[in-house]
Parts: structure tokens; sequence; C-alpha cells
């Protein structure tokens, strides 16, 4: 029964910290190593206006579905206007208006896109369209066309594969001709196509879009064809006819119209930009989760302020520290000064680095010994030794300090970081074990401290480790899990083997 | 060595390691409330008289620091003591002072001590730094042991002990530990002292084990340490298995005296015995706790039903 008990509860700590590490991984995107990094894309339209007389009134479509990619966020820069962005489902636009406007102004619109497979919206389906009346000898063109094509296809997307074929042949059909020299349709090779497959009755959609690729001033848009075959959404190509849907291809609006229309100005320049931003994997994860405000998946040390910050990025360490130190004891069965004197060591260790820590530490507690043989000598109660060993080692500290600085040592100048009153117990403990035990003993509690705490700040270093209890704090679930299975390990420590040799039954 | 086979080779000889014995014995035999009484000597000392169990005499004890400056007058009358702190673990923090010259006493290593050297280890042990987790402790000034005649042969110098393991009432191991010139004349094993088996029926020393060597000579005297009968040992036995009845610790260490003109003494009681025992009897401990398990409730037996039952488990 109890046997049982502690094995439940190591098990589900550890199954709850990796279940949310994995859900934070998959579904936010957190990245599990350090350094990783993913691209955006800064996409930007930027209006200029020259007002007449009167209120400005200008629409801009926005950006809203694109299949395999996500916003992230976008952000309106229009100096001294209204701003109402409106949220239709069939297309996003921005209206930003104002009473007078005296000069020139330019307006920006400007998102940022991440790929995200997973996401697949698109507009909504639209109803069946009406077989265009048009004159002749238009209607008669539009009809043989249709027929000829459906004569060439077996259902809707080769239907439209052939249409698109035809429009951009090199040597067009006379009925094409009509149409592409009309003044109608003069340009509007994509229109051609969504007549000619309304007069099949096939919803289409034209879509302006933009091709996410880094331009040195200014991006050209790019007109693509959406067909609903009566179950999905098929892309093709206008000008080759493959069905096919780049998948850098941002859809920033659907349909003929104009993107931008104003009222009370005239529209000097619409210019489109793209740029590519590469941010760290975390910082993408976090303001995802962050949009989506899902409380635990948000549960960030970056909320804190940044001194907290840095205060938990160390204190989340501890715990491995001391998982570390547990294997050492209970597992290796190495002796050391105290319980957690190695962990806090390494964690000081973090400043100066391994060695200069290593020579320093030796450095405090060689002199400190010295110096506390000297004090036995004065016979001071328990406490105020310990009191004056504190202040010894302080100054200890200031003077290998100063001595750095005139030297222009900088790793000296971190000794200040270590914890003092763990080295005055480490130097009051040595010295009893030295006189209690001998120095043999005071030797081997030494050399298995130092083990402990070399391996520690080893552990404790690793970027990887850094990253994760940093960005996923719930894997304290799993150190502890590990660490109450750790507490009812009853086998032999690797040191007994060694210790009870003669009483091994192969002797 | 492969640690492997070395670990499976220990598991079959039966041989105990700290984690088992923390976890499977200690941590669920021993009841922590009990603690406190064998931690403190002075309280175990208490506990055992009440039960009629022969302890060194008690000659006086200091809790307060105000006590340790009136020490000259309650040291006038002794020449021979053993200062201990009554939390100490593995014989630290004792001196025992053999004789006084002038006013100067001294140890029984051949150092001369001053009033002022005795005052401030006095309060050196008040201060707590032999106890545990450096608590405050209370010092204690104990009667002299004079170990007996018969065991000079096997201890020429210092004072030997027996430890008996009673588990659950009932005796499972034994060991005599005898000081060295290397040890200082203290019987704990890591500071050198031998540590020899004892068989558990016939209180017979065998083969014994010095720094995790094993040796058959004294390395002072150059005698046998094997094939010593030691004195009284049924008495021994049962005096071992009456202490778990006075402080009722499952798993319990019993260290055992032999005064010259007390008798067997109880010195102190440990709730977190040693596992050299098993190194000094070359012999694991876990089969024979497994077989007093096996007994049922060997708690409630009465004392001579348990002591029968020492042969069987062995």
């Amino acid at each position: 029964m109890q046997m049982r008990h502690w094995m439940w509860l190591s098990l589900l700590l550890v199954v709850a910290g990796v279940a949310l590490i994995i859900w934070r991984v998959e579904v936010y995107g957190y990245p599990l190593l350090p350094g990783a990094e993913d691209e955006t894309w800064t996409v930007q339209a930027r209006v200029r206006i020259d007002p007449e007389e009167g209120p400005v009134k200008l629409t801009l479509k926005l950006p809203d579905k694109t299949p395999g990619l996500a916003r992230l966020r976008e952000d309106f820069i229009s100096r001294g206007f209204g701003l109402d962005v409106q949220d239709k489902p069939d297309q996003r636009s921005a209206t930003w208006s104002i009473r007078r406007s005296g000069s020139s102004s330019t307006l920006y619109y400007r998102a940022q896109f991440y790929r995200d497979p997973e996401n697949q919206a698109f507009a909504p389906v639209p109803a069946y369209p009406d077989v265009p009346r048009l004159d002749e000898p238009f209607a008669t063109a539009m009809r043989s066309v249709t027929d000829r094509a459906r004569q060439k296809s077996a259902d809707i997307a080769s239907f439209a594969t052939a249409i698109i074929a035809e429009i951009n042949a090199s040597a067009p059909s006379e009925e094409i001709s009509l149409f592409l020299n009309s003044p109608e349709y003069t340009g509007k090779k994509t229109e051609v196509a969504q007549t000619l497959l309304a007069a099949a009755r096939i919803p289409s959609l034209q879509i302006n879009g933009l091709l996410l690729v880094e331009s040195e001033r200014q991006s050209e848009l790019t007109p693509w064809l959406a067909v609903h075959n009566e179950q999905q959404w098929l892309f093709f190509d206008p000008v080759t006819g493959d069905e096919m849907l780049p998948d850098n291809l941002l859809v920033w609006w659907l349909g003929d119209t104009p993107a931008v229309t104003a009222r009370g100005a005239e529209i000097t320049s619409l210019q489109w930009s793209v740029r590519r931003n590469l941010v760290t994997s975390l910082e993408l994860a976090e303001r995802r989760a962050d949009e989506h405000d899902s409380g635990l998946a948000a549960l960030s040390l970056k909320q804190l302020p940044l001194q907290a910050q840095s205060v938990y990025a160390t204190l989340l360490l501890v715990p491995l520290g001391a998982l570390v130190l547990v294997l050492m004891r209970n597992f290796i069965g190495l002796r050391a000064f105290g319980t957690f004197m190695p962990v806090l060591i390494a964690l000081a260790f973090r400043e100066t680095g391994l060695l200069a820590g290593l020579v320093l530490f030796g450095l405090v507690i060689a002199v400190g010994l010295i110096l506390r043989m000297y004090l036995e000598r004065l016979r001071l109660l328990l406490v105020p030794r310990l009191a004056a060993m504190v202040t010894i080692v302080v100054m200890l500290m200031l003077l290998i300090s100063l001595f750095s600085a005139a030297l222009e040592w900088e790793v000296g100048l971190s000794i200040g970081l270590f914890p003092m009153v763990i080295l005055a117990m480490v130097i009051e403990r040595m010295t009893i074990v030295w006189e209690e035990r001998g120095p043999g003993d005071a030797m081997i509690e030494s050399a298995g401290s130092a083990v402990i705490t070399v391996l520690a700040y080893l552990v404790m270093g690793l970027d990887v480790v850094r990253h994760l209890v940093f960005v996923f704090p719930e894997s304290l679930l799993v150190v502890l899990g590990l660490t109450i299975a750790c507490g009812r390990y009853s086998g032999y420590r690797l040191t007994e083997l060694i210790r009870f040799r003669e009483l091994s039954i192969s002797q | 060595m492969n640690p492997i086979s070395r670990y499976r080779d220990l598991r079959r000889a039966g041989v105990l390691g700290l984690n088992a014995r923390n976890a499977c014995y200690i941590m669920t035999r021993n009841q922590r409330r009990l603690y406190p009484l064998v931690d403190d000597k002075i309280q175990c000392k208490r506990m055992l008289q009440q039960r009629g169990i022969a302890v060194p005499v008690l000659l006086d004890s200091i809790r307060g620091q105000y006590e340790a400056g009136h020490l000259d007058k309650r040291l006038q009358q002794l020449d021979k003591f053993a200062i201990k702190p009554a939390s100490g673990s593995g014989g630290d923090g004792i001196i025992v002072i053999v004789a006084r010259r002038n006013q100067r006493w001294i140890s029984a290593g051949g150092s001369a001590y001053s009033l002022d050297d005795i005052q401030f280890h006095v309060s050196g042990i008040l201060n707590g730094m032999y106890s545990l987790g450096g608590q405050p402790d209370a010092a204690m000034f104990e009667t002299l042991i004079e170990p007996a005649e018969v065991l000079k042969s096997i201890a020429p110098f210092g004072v030997p002990d027996i430890r008996v393991i009673v588990y659950r009432g009932i005796p499972v191991m034994a060991m005599m530990r005898v000081p060295t010139r290397m040890s200082g004349g203290r019987a704990n094993l890591h500071q050198g002292a031998i540590g020899v088996g004892v068989d558990l029926v016939s209180g017979v020393t065998h083969a014994g084990v010095m720094q995790n060597h094993v040796v058959e000579l004294h390395p002072d005297s150059g005698a046998s340490i094997n094939d010593f009968s030691i004195p009284d040992w049924p008495d021994l036995l049962a005096m071992a298995a009456r202490c778990q009845q006075a402080i009722p610790l499952g798993y319990l260490g019993v260290d055992i005296v032999l005064d010259e003109r007390h008798g067997p003494q109880v010195l102190e009681l440990n709730a977190r015995p040693g596992l050299a025992i098993q190194i000094a009897n070359q012999c694991g401990l876990r089969k024979r706790l497994q077989r007093v398990d096996a007994l049922g409730e060997p708690e409630s037996m009465s004392l001579e039903e348990r002591l029968a039952c020492v042969a069987k488990i062995t």
C-alpha cells in the first residue's frame, strides 16, 4: 500500500510535468531547445493621400485568413485619424477618418505573420453564381469556350485548369481574344476566368496576394484564383493553370475591388512591402499564448519584472542541483560538508566560472582554516567564534576583491557573491572533522563536497537545463517526482559495494 | 570489479546497506518520538535505571552556561571521570580523565588539562558544538569505567565495549570494539579501533576488522583477538534485550562495557547503529532481520523466549 503510494505520486508528478511541457510545445510552439528561431514576416501597406476640402474617409482592406499562415499582431499608424476596424467574415477592413486634414498624410498598416500549418481556414463558401448575362458576341463565345473546356475535363479542378490554359495560350482562340481585346476585360485575365467559371456555375474568388519574399523596397501584388469544387477550395495559378498555393502567399484581400478607397482625398501612392524577421521561438510562442489568453499556457517567467526573472532563473536551478546531490549521496554514497552546501557553492560558481571559483573558494577556505586554528587558541564560545569566522571570511573576500581589482582580474571581483555564511560554516565543520576524525576524513569529505559541487555546477550550467526550467517551470514537477522516487531507493550505494567487498559471496 | 555482479553478490549475502537500513528498518521500526530518549544520554541513563539496568553512574551534569563558572567546586571531589556531550555522536567531544596531579587533570591519552581547558571544553559542549544540528546541549560527568581485568588479554588499553544490535527485542548481531593506539584509546571503528566479530550464541570472538582490513592480532600488543570468550555472555545478551523494553526502539544498538567492579553496564543506546558490524562478523544482517520478522510478534514474547530465539536466527 505504502509502496504503491509513493510510486503513484512520483509517476503522477512526472507524467503531469511532462504532459504540461508537451502540451505547451505542441499547441503553442514553446521551444524545447534553447536558441531555436522562427521566421516571421512583417507586411506593410503604405498609403499616401492628398486631401481635398472637407472630411476624409479612407478604407483599406485587411488581410484575414490565409491557409498555412497566422497573424501575430497588427499595428495601425495614422496620426490624427480616427480608426475603425470592421471584422466582417468575408472581408476585414479598416476605415480611417478625419474631419479636416490640411496637408498630405501617410497612413500605415503593419502586420506580422508566422507559419502555422494547422491553420487552414479560408473564406466562407459562396453561393453558386448565376450564369453571366452577356451581350453577343460574348455570350456565344462564352458558351463555346466552356463547352470545349468541359469536353477536355473530368471534374471542376480539370475544368478550371482547362479554362486557365486557354486564356493563357500563346496563340489564344478567337473567343478568348474577343474577351481579352474588349475594353471591359483588357489585362484582367483572372476576371475572364471567373466569368467563364461562372458560366458553368462554379464559385470562384480572385485573390489579391502578397508573396512573402523579402524585397529591397516595394513588393508587387500577385493575383491568384480560388475555385470551390463543392467540397473545398482549390487554388490555381492564374498564369500557368497549376493547381497549387505557394506557402508564402499571403491573401490580402478577395475580389476585384481596389484595396483602398478614399473619399475626400486623392490617393497619391499605395506601396506594399515585406520584411522577414527572425524571432526566438520562445518569443513567438509567448506572443501566441498571450493572444489566446490561456492562463496556464501563458504561465511564463517573462511576465515577472526583469529582476525577479533573473532571481527565478537561478532559484529554479536549485532543485536540480539538489537532485544531483541526492544522486551523489544516496546512489553513489559520497560524503560532503553540510547537506546543501555543495549546491549553494555551485550556484556561486556560476558567476565566477568553475576554475576561478574553485581557486577562489580554495583560497578563502585555506586562509580561513589557518585563522580558525588560531581562533581555537583564544577559546571563544561557539556562537561568537562562528560570528568571528563570518567576519574574517568577509574580510578575506574583500581583500581578494581589492587585490584582483588592482590586478584588473575581473573574476576576482565576483567573489563578493559567494555565500559567506556557508563559507564560514564549511571552515568550522572542516576544523571539527579534522580534529575529531583526523585529516583523512576531512580530506574525504572535502573531496566529496568538491565532486558534488562540480557536478551540480556542470548540470546547472547546461544551456538546455537552464532553458528548460526557465521556459517550462512545470519541469520542477518532474524533478520533484524523481526526487521522491530517489527517496525510496533502498539498494546499495556505489561506495558500499567497495566498503562491504569482504562480504561479497563470491569472495 | 563488476559493480552489477558485486551488487548481486552483496544482495545474496544479505548485506544491509545504509539506504535499506534507513528506509526499511529505522524509519519503519523506530518511532521518532523515542529518538530524544536515546539521543540525550542523561535521559537515556535515567530510563535504563528505572528498569533496573546497570549504567555508569552520572556524577554531575551541566546544562546552563552559568553553571560552567562554578566548575572548580564541582570538580573538587573528582579525579577520575569522563566528560561527555549528552547528545554527542560517534564519540566526539569525550574527554576521559584518569588522574589529577596538582591542579591539572590527566587524560587517558596523557594530555594535561587545566581548569580553564575543561571549562572551555564544557562550554563548547553546552553551545552544541558536538550535538546534531548544533543545538544547545548538556555536559555530563560520568564515573570512569575500569575495564574488567579479563579483557586485558584482548584489549591491552582503553575501554573496549560490546555493541549488540537488538531487533524487535531480539539480539541479532554483536561485536566487540577494541581500542588501539591508532584510535587514541577510543572504541570508535572509524578512528582505528578494531571491530571484532562475536559469535552470538557462545560469545566467542572470531576475526576482527581494522580500517576495513581483516586482522587476527592486536596491532599494538600482538595478542590474538580470536577465540576469546567474553565472560557472562548470556547476561550481556539479556541486558541488551531488556534495553529494548526500556526504550521500545525496533532497531537498536546497545553499547555495553564490562567494569571490573560493577560488572556489565550499558554505556549508551543508539537509534541509528552503524553497519560496520557486518564487516566485523563477516556476515550480512538482512537475513537475520528477516528471520526475526518471520517470528511474528517478537515484541510480545517474554525475555526468556526472546533469548531462546537467538540460536534460531543465527
